[in-house]
């Protein structure tokens, strides 16, 4: 198993090797299907690797190899590959996805300027996300996660020539570091304390009570469980990042960008789960103040990005808030101890958000096509108000978009419905019997069903606003919509295959209950115990219970909230019983702060950006124009100065004297000159004027 | 074993001086091969001296021991031990691939090369002679020809920035100079041997010197001098215009070389000499690679002019070699000579892309450009991999010498370490910030028939970048080179700092 494991981590590797160094002109189409093929390969590898899993249907099956990659004697890094059920199902998501989109992009991508470079970054993406997945420490995470920020900034960034596509790659990657820093420093603390990185043995360490005993030798002695909490959170600032989670979402939007398979590949199904995986990985070692800390950031995502979806026109902005928010869904499960659920949900939306995602692309390369076709280059091919109509033009995607949709708004007989049913169970239980952890304490524990039912319908609302508006009503650009025609079937086949997996009972089987989530999932993937020993943390003999308990309550207001949603939007955007306008009008603020994003990105570019850019430039000039000119060259042109003093002073006083008896002997012997007449008489009159001269100091 | 590497590895290059000026200056391809013929001699021994060297030791090997001037006890000492190791190798890479990038300096090419080749014998002097007074030789040897390589064929502001340059370490030479006279009548008997006053580190702190604790002051003394050398804030006003105005490979080396040899000279003479003081000046020495970090970053995001920024980004990245190299551990000692190897192939990378680009465009301000990436892919593909190795991406060395030096410190200084991170994020902003205004957008319709970079140009490149990677993917070859001598390091200083009650 480890081996087909390495060959799924390794296979893409060599997809980017020979896109990129096989010296061809990128724009040639050439090649693909040798990515496209190694991609499928990796797929068959890691459904035997589910096969295998699923034969033996042990939940605390692990497999573990480490190999020392670093070694200083006192000090030791090593690398390896931690395999479990969760490995392996990610592995499959992440291979599936991925070689549909390889396939899908064939298609969408054709004629592109840097075709194989695209495929090329495709291959090390899937290369390191594998590499995060199979990841046994957390150093090595911490690698792989910084290259998949890499070739995310590759492909946001491929369309290069364009100024919004380049500004969104910058900020994506700049956005994810700052997240990044946060999780290096709980790395640096986890290491410090326990002196490993790798998550079995920080489990052990953390239960045999090792955290306890050294966590004192950092910041001056700190409580242990407050440090646990700490680290734990600090961890978790790395998914905030990488999942788009507030306050650091506000790249993934931007991140649109890119290729839209690239969007369903990374920023939708893989890659922006990765935070969410990171979580499940550290789950073992959350205190109740952390989770408290995720729940929060995650329930306050949910509703916040769901709030801003319902204004979007653009149809991959509303995907793309939609991702947000339902990553906030899978982080607030994972922090109310809703383990198995936040996972599921992960597992689910990979496939009905790639299939939005790559459902959206075949409406965007239809409008391409037509509007390429009428050799129009103002319209907007993304955005909502120019279709209209397009479920006969396009029936096949109307019939993903439709199946998917309605996965994601909750509704029974789709997967969306167990998983998100799962979450909400989770916060009604968090609400109501969770006792530890600051939200609890604050009694501010109810807010985590609020986020998440309101998220819920909202939810319901925005995204059959979206099918309302694309594929119902009159066409709104008569002229656009006589071109557009189907996708291929490579793009098509892709779109089915995901459709079919947002059906309930693939996650189900054996069982069929449509209302349960019962199944070969919730057997292989089950709540690890907490290894925390330091204070209250995750309690999982309580959460059974309370989970069991919440979870009809939690169906019937879920199934409420998100009929009330759809009801909305029928009566609004299918029925026009309702104006959008005059709503849009009523709610003045409210509807401008959602279109604009609620003034995030204004508040990090006017209030932090560009102050600090400013800073920046002072120091620049401080250092050059002031420290450097004045007192560096200060002290050289003082010396100059001082030098040219005692210069001066030479040349006037000690040479002046020089020179003054210069002057002197040279007058003296010029008046001199004058005794010297060449007349014996004058001489004699010296000598006597000399001799008298002798005899007067003589005698006196 | 007693044999003559080092001296050879040093002198060889006086020799090829000697050679150079003899040919004939019209005879331009013989002295170009001439020089590139004996650093590729040189780098050959070097990589020899590599192979057979002990990593499993601390000893100090090779070593040549001769009485110079027996009346001031001085030799003729030289020898490596897992500290000069990788900075020799880096020297003779270095040295080869600077000859490349020297290839269309267009004037009086016969002094240009021979003043180049005394450079290289005064840098590897300093990195292989273990008497002090050798050692200051070998140090202020290389100022001249430094001198007169930034002065003559330099940019349009070059005698201003070589008298800089010169001035500026002149000035820690003199530091230097005193400090070492002050160990040299201190240490009984009198002695410029390192190795022999590493011994007798403990005399150092029982003396007085000027009213004051000897050891402190000889400190500071050297540390002035060496930090002038790194540099370390505020003696690093003097780098941003040295490298703007040295011709590319000078520039080359000066960020790849030169700048370690302040580093090399803490690790090589402060640190083992003066253990008390290296434990008393930790603190601010973690400070002042706090500063650097983060002073650094941000005077390099405030640069147009590329060359400077790459320039400012050195001394960031030097200010990770001293907070790792002030924790005193093993992880933060590894990581900082590490990173001093590192630093030293990545900006030398950095450098002579610059050269690329200017000897094309004739300018180097960042906003200047635009979207050139479609005109030079080629370039624009090998500055995006220097770029992400110079903010350290994992997959690139640089990655995992700034990690073990934060690995190292965080324990030590946790606070400082905490806000050296920050350090992370800027590295990337002026990077990716620089790379998104000169590569991408629309392209500057003035760059449309810009050249692509040339296979020499590549040549000098290719090797940087296949070690960079290599030692990302894999570092145990040279950390297994150091690590030795520094943990031995390490403790000596620690035990040193038990005995003495720190």
């Amino acid at each position: 198993m480890i081996k087909l494991a390495l060959f799924i981590l390794f296979l893409p590797l060599f997809s980017f090797v020979f896109q990129i160094f096989s010296f061809r002109r990128f724009e040639e189409k050439k090649g693909e299907w040798v990515s496209v093929g190694i991609q499928f390969v990796t797929l068959i590898l890691s459904l035997v690797m589910l096969g295998m899993m699923l034969s033996k249907s042990d939940p605390n099956f692990s497999l573990e190899v480490t190999q020392s990659w670093l070694d200083l004697g006192l000090f030791k890094i090593d690398l390896g590959v931690y395999i479990d059920n969760i490995t392996v199902i990610m592995l499959v998501v992440v291979a599936l996805i991925s070689s549909l989109v390889h396939l899908y992009s064939t298609a969408y991508m054709a004629g592109d300027v840097r075709f194989s470079r695209y495929f090329g970054f495709l291959g090390i993406f899937t290369f390191s996300m594998n590499g995060i997945v199979l990841s046994n420490s957390l150093f090595m995470i911490y690698m792989f996660w910084e290259l998949v920020g890499l070739s995310s900034y590759l492909l946001i960034g491929h369309w290069w020539e364009k100024d919004s596509a380049a500004n969104a790659s910058k900020k994506a990657f700049i956005t994810n570091r700052v997240g990044d820093i946060g999780m290096f420093t709980g790395m640096l603390i986890i290491a410090t304390v326990l002196g490993t990185f790798n998550f079995q043995l920080i489990g052990e360490r953390i239960h045999d009570g090792m955290w306890a005993a050294n966590a004192g030798m950092l910041f001056g002695g700190i409580e242990p469980h407050k440090l646990l909490t700490f680290a734990g959170v600090l961890v978790f600032m790395g998914a905030v990042g990488k999942s788009a989670q507030f306050p650091l979402h506000v790249w993934l939007p931007d991140a649109m960008e890119g290729p839209t398979p690239v969007s369903a590949l990374i920023h939708a199904a893989t890659m922006v789960a990765a935070g969410v995986y990171l979580v499940v990985r550290i789950f073992p070692f959350l205190t109740a103040d952390a989770m408290a800390t995720i729940a929060f950031i995650g329930g306050l995502t949910a509703i916040y990005a769901a709030t801003i979806a319902i204004t979007q026109n653009d149809i991959k902005k509303v995907l793309a808030y939609s991702t947000v928010s339902q990553l906030g869904y899978m982080i607030m499960a994972l922090g109310t101890g809703a383990y198995v659920a936040g996972f599921f949900h992960l597992v689910t939306h990979a496939m009905f958000k790639g299939a939005l995602f790559l459902a959206s692309g075949s409406v965007i390369h239809a409008m391409h096509h037509s509007l390429h076709h009428l050799k129009d280059h103002e319209t907007d091919p993304q955005d909502m108000r120019n279709m209209g109509g397009l479920r006969t033009k396009m029936p096949i995607t109307f019939a993903v978009f439709m199946v998917t949709t309605a996965a994601i708004s909750g509704i029974p007989l789709f997967s969306g419905f167990l998983s998100k049913d799962a979450i909400l169970a989770g916060t009604w239980n968090y609400a109501a019997n969770v006792h530890d952890g600051w939200l609890a304490h604050l009694h501010l524990a109810w807010i985590l069903p609020v986020f998440g039912f309101g998220a819920a319908a909202i939810t319901a609302f925005y995204m059959f606003r979206l099918i309302f508006m694309t594929f119902y009503g009159e066409p709104k650009q008569p002229q656009i919509f006589k071109h557009m025609k189907e996708s291929p079937k490579v793009m098509t086949i892709p779109l089915i295959v995901l459709a079919i997996l947002s059906l309930f009972f693939v996650f189900t089987l054996p069982s069929v209950n449509p209302i349960s989530d019962h199944g070969w999932f919730t057997t292989v993937i089950q709540s690890p115990e907490s290894a925390v020993t330091t204070g209250p943390a995750f309690d999982l003999e309580h959460f059974e219970h309370g989970m069991h308990e919440a979870h009809i309550p939690a169906m019937v207001t879920s199934l409420l909230v998100a009929g009330l949603g759809i009801l909305f939007s029928v009566l609004i955007y299918l029925l026009n019983k309702i104006s959008a306008e005059k709503l849009a009008v009523k709610l003045g603020a409210l509807y401008r702060g959602s279109f604009n994003k609620w003034y995030m990105d204004e508040f990090y570019i006017n209030g932090i950006i560009r102050p600090f850019l400013k800073g920046c430039d002072a120091i620049g000039r401080f250092d050059l124009d002031f420290y450097d000119h004045y007192l560096i060259n200060g002290w050289g042109r003082n010396t100059k100065r001082t030098s040219r003093g005692v210069g001066m002073a030479d040349d006037l006083i000690v040479d002046g004297a020089v020179n003054f008896a210069g002057i002197i002997f040279q007058w003296l012997g010029w008046t001199l000159k004058f005794i010297q007449t060449g007349k014996i008489q004058n001489y004699l009159i010296f000598v006597l004027i000399g001799a008298a001269l002798l005899y007067v100091v003589n005698v006196f | 074993m007693e044999n003559h590497l080092l001296s050879i590895v040093t002198f060889l290059p006086v020799f090829g001086a000697v050679i150079i000026a003899l040919i004939p200056k019209e005879k331009l391809d013989i002295i170009r091969w001439g020089a590139a013929a004996i650093t590729g001699l040189q780098l050959i021994l070097a990589i020899w001296i590599l192979y057979i060297f002990d990593f499993s030791t601390a000893e100090v090997q090779l070593q040549e021991h001769y009485a110079w001037i027996p009346a001031f006890n001085i030799e003729y000492f030289m020898g490596i031990d897992g500290l000069s190791a990788p900075m020799i190798l880096l020297t003779a890479l270095l040295s080869f691939l600077a000859i490349f990038t020297s290839w269309n300096i267009d004037k009086a090419q016969k002094g240009y090369f021979a003043l180049f080749l005394l450079l290289d014998a005064g840098m590897m002097g300093v990195f292989s002679s273990l008497d002090f007074f050798l050692f200051y030789i070998f140090w202020e040897v290389m100022l001249l020809p430094m001198y007169f390589l930034i002065g003559i064929w330099g940019g349009p502001q070059r005698e201003y920035a070589a008298i800089k340059f010169f001035l500026y370490t002149l000035f820690g030479s003199v530091l230097l100079l005193l400090g070492m006279l002050a160990l040299y009548f201190i240490s009984e008997p009198h002695t410029f041997n390192m190795l022999i006053l590493a011994e007798h580190s403990s005399q150092f702190g029982g003396a007085l010197l000027l009213g004051m604790n000897a050891g402190k002051v000889i400190f500071i003394l050297l540390f002035i001098g060496f930090a002038i050398k790194v540099p370390i804030f505020p003696f690093h006003t003097w780098l941003p215009l040295a490298h703007v105005e040295a011709p590319t490979a000078i520039s080359v080396i000066l960020a790849g070389v030169l700048l370690k040899m302040g580093t090399y000279g803490f690790l090589r003479i402060s640190f083992p000499v003066l253990k008390d003081a290296t434990l008393w000046f930790a603190l601010p020495l973690a400070i002042l690679g706090l500063i650097n970090i983060i002073y650094g970053a941000m005077a390099a995001l405030a640069q147009r002019d590329l060359k400077k920024m790459v320039a400012y980004s050195s001394v960031s990245h030097m200010g990770f070699v001293l907070l790792g190299m002030a924790a005193l551990t093993p992880a933060g000692m590894n990581g900082a000579v590490f990173q001093m190897f590192n630093h030293g192939t990545i900006s030398a990378m950095l450098f002579m892309l610059v050269g690329v680009i200017y000897d094309r465009a004739h300018h180097r301000d960042i906003e200047g450009f635009g979207g050139i990436a479609k005109v030079v892919p080629i370039y624009a593909g090998v500055t995006a991999m220097a770029f992400f190795a110079g903010l350290g991406l994992p997959g690139f060395s640089g990655f995992i010498s700034e990690a073990l030096c934060f690995i190292g410190a965080f324990p030590v200084f946790t606070w400082i370490t905490i806000f050296a991170t920050i350090g992370i994020v800027l590295n990337a902003g002026y990077f990716l910030w620089a790379y998104q205004r000169i590569f991408m957008g629309e392209l500057n319709s003035k760059y449309e028939k810009l050249e692509e970079i040339n296979n020499r140009e590549l040549f000098a490149l290719i090797p940087l970048a296949i070690i960079t990677f290599f030692l990302g993917v894999y570092p145990t070859p040279m950390l297994n080179l150091m690590s030795s001598t520094l943990n031995h390091l390490v403790e000596a200083v620690k035990t040193a700092g038990m005995v003495a009650g720190l």
